[in-house]
């Protein structure tokens, strides 16, 4: 029984069809990258399996439940949290208030604190800003802290939607090793990824997204030889 | 000097009253992002709560009051669930608005029908006749200083309750980010009722205040007042809780002191052209933030 499993999703803007029938599944311990353009669906994908959108037709399973029309609130309850495009961190509550509100849903303060503390760890530049509130961060930083309040909801699967979106080639490379970090440390990661050279390269399995169909699907190393996809997506 | 002084003070506690009806229309917007025009009109129900209670069933005030923001806070959720709730998933922020102005005249016609058009004649919720100082020269009423400390509490509880709860937390983040909060587990329409609860219930604390200040109730009773809330909560920068608290004293005190010293058929008028001024001067009010757009 795989973690994650979409069975023949559906889901519409209005009239606009934006997803046409997608089924892929996600195993435990997995770094899985969902690769495409722009407006392929990709980010439509992750918002229909955190429930801010209702599919239409399909069903979504996460951990043996059905969660297709479950409210996106009670979602996190059961391990799963996303790292949304552009970060969307709250801009004027300090780093350790956004960190906080990603354990929203845990009550054990203990276990909070030690979360937390795993958290400074991994990103001790969150530890020396805590104080700080977050709109005044850098780019980076605001993806570093939108990494760590996923984490805080100490999450079996975590959903993440262009994580290197608008940072520098330096950077990139140090959120990307972050990804190895936390799916090493055991947390199976679903990657949302325009930048297709890099998420293959850490991703064990990829699905190729076009125009809200699933165009291809294999072992992350095939698509990167693939000729196809390197003509298509990684500009060779 | 002295008459100053005691203007100035009623001034204050005019202002208290637009703050604490203030204070539900900046929290309503900043969490559920709507002007619910409607807000003025939870005054006037509490008003009538209070009146019932008090006056024709004869009942302790501070019973009275307690069962007055037990009605509004029903009629505020009701009505949130009822009216604003359906057009707000349907994504139509216009249609929202209008339903709130179509609840105003619902709510002041439903009390003409009940209550009849002749005003009634209220009781001060506060017995305490007041202070006298300066050797009997300056006298404050009971409820003037009732009405400041009220205001004052209720900023001060507010201000816990949104910093240092877990529900507050919420309410900070579903003003900032609706989306990001519900990946948080945040349930947002139980937050946006929860605030509905709170602001409505205030409006009864500031019907008892405000009919206890000015003692005659009539359907149109909080309309007035509920506009110029309004402009206090954009004056202090709406979706700020001091800032609806300084914009409603900074108003009461020009109203009461343009009424003394300019006219006092120029208030109003005056009160309103400070709303024009704000807006085109610094348009995020006092407290306000200036927020970018982002691309």
């Amino acid at each position: 029984m795989s973690l994650l499993e979409v069975n023949d999703l559906h889901v519409y803007y209005g009239v606009i069809q934006a997803l046409k029938g997608i089924s892929f599944h996600v195993e435990k311990g997995e770094i899985v990258a969902l690769i495409g353009a722009n407006g392929a669906g990709k980010t439509t994908t992750l918002h229909t399996l955190s429930g801010l959108l209702r599919a239409k037709q399909g069903t979504i399973r996460y951990r043996d439940t059905d969660i297709t029309k479950m409210p996106g609130h009670k979602i996190v309850t059961l391990g799963m949290a996303q790292v949304p495009e552009g970060r969307r961190v709250f801009p004027d509550l300090t780093v350790l208030a956004n960190l906080k509100m990603g354990a929203y849903t845990r009550r054990d303060k203990a276990e909070i604190e030690e979360t937390l503390k795993m958290v400074y760890e991994r990103f001790p530049r969150l530890e020396e800003r805590k104080n700080q509130t977050a709109g005044t961060l850098s780019g980076g930083e605001q993806q570093m802290l939108a990494m760590g309040r996923a984490l805080m909801s100490h999450p079996q699967l975590i959903l993440m939607d262009e994580p290197s979106m608008g940072l520098s080639p330096l950077l990139v490379n140090e959120i990307f090793d972050i990804i190895q970090k936390i799916n090493s440390d055991g947390t199976t990661v679903l990657l949302v990824e325009q930048n297709a050279k890099k998420a293959l390269s850490v991703a064990n399995r990829a699905y190729v997204m076009e125009t809200g169909m699933i165009s291809m699907e294999g072992k992350a190393q095939d698509l990167l030889e693939n000729p196809q996809i390197q003509k298509a997506y990684l500009g060779e | 000097m002295l008459s100053f002084l005691n203007y100035l003070i009623s001034g204050i506690s005019l202002g208290s009253i637009y703050a604490i009806i203030a204070l539900g229309y900046t929290m309503v917007y900043g969490i559920a992002k709507m002007l619910n025009f409607a807000h003025g009109d939870f005054i006037m129900v509490g008003g009538y709560a209070i009146f019932t209670c008090m006056i024709t069933l004869g009942m302790n005030p501070f019973v009275s009051i307690l069962i007055a923001m037990g009605v509004c806070l029903l009629i505020g959720v009701g009505t949130e669930k009822i009216a604003y709730k359906p057009l707000r998933e349907a994504g139509s922020p216009l249609a929202v608005l209008i339903t709130a102005i179509g609840v105003s005249y619902l709510l002041e016609n439903l009390a003409l029908l009940i209550f009849g058009s002749n005003p009634k004649s209220f009781t001060s919720v506060v017995s305490w006749s007041g202070l006298t100082l300066a050797g009997g020269q300056l006298r404050i009423q009971g409820v003037t200083i009732v009405t400041i400390v009220v205001s004052l509490a209720v900023l001060l509880v507010l201000q816990w309750f949104v910093h240092g709860t877990r529900e507050g937390q919420a309410m900070l983040a579903v003003s900032q980010d609706r989306g990001a909060a519900t990946l948080m587990g945040i349930n947002v329409n139980h937050t946006i009722t929860l605030t509905f609860a709170i602001g409505s219930a205030l409006a009864a604390v500031a019907g008892a205040l405000l009919c206890s200040a000015y003692p005659t109730l009539t359907p149109y009773t909080g309309a007035m007042p509920g506009i110029k809330a309004f402009v206090a909560a954009v004056l202090g920068g709406i979706g700020s809780i001091p800032g609806a608290m300084i914009g409603g004293i900074v108003l009461g005190v020009i109203e009461i002191l343009a009424r003394t010293y300019i006219s006092s058929q120029l208030s109003d008028a005056i009160v309103f052209g400070i709303l024009v001024v704000v807006l085109l001067v610094k348009p995020t009010g006092i407290l306000g933030k200036n927020i970018q757009e982002k691309v």
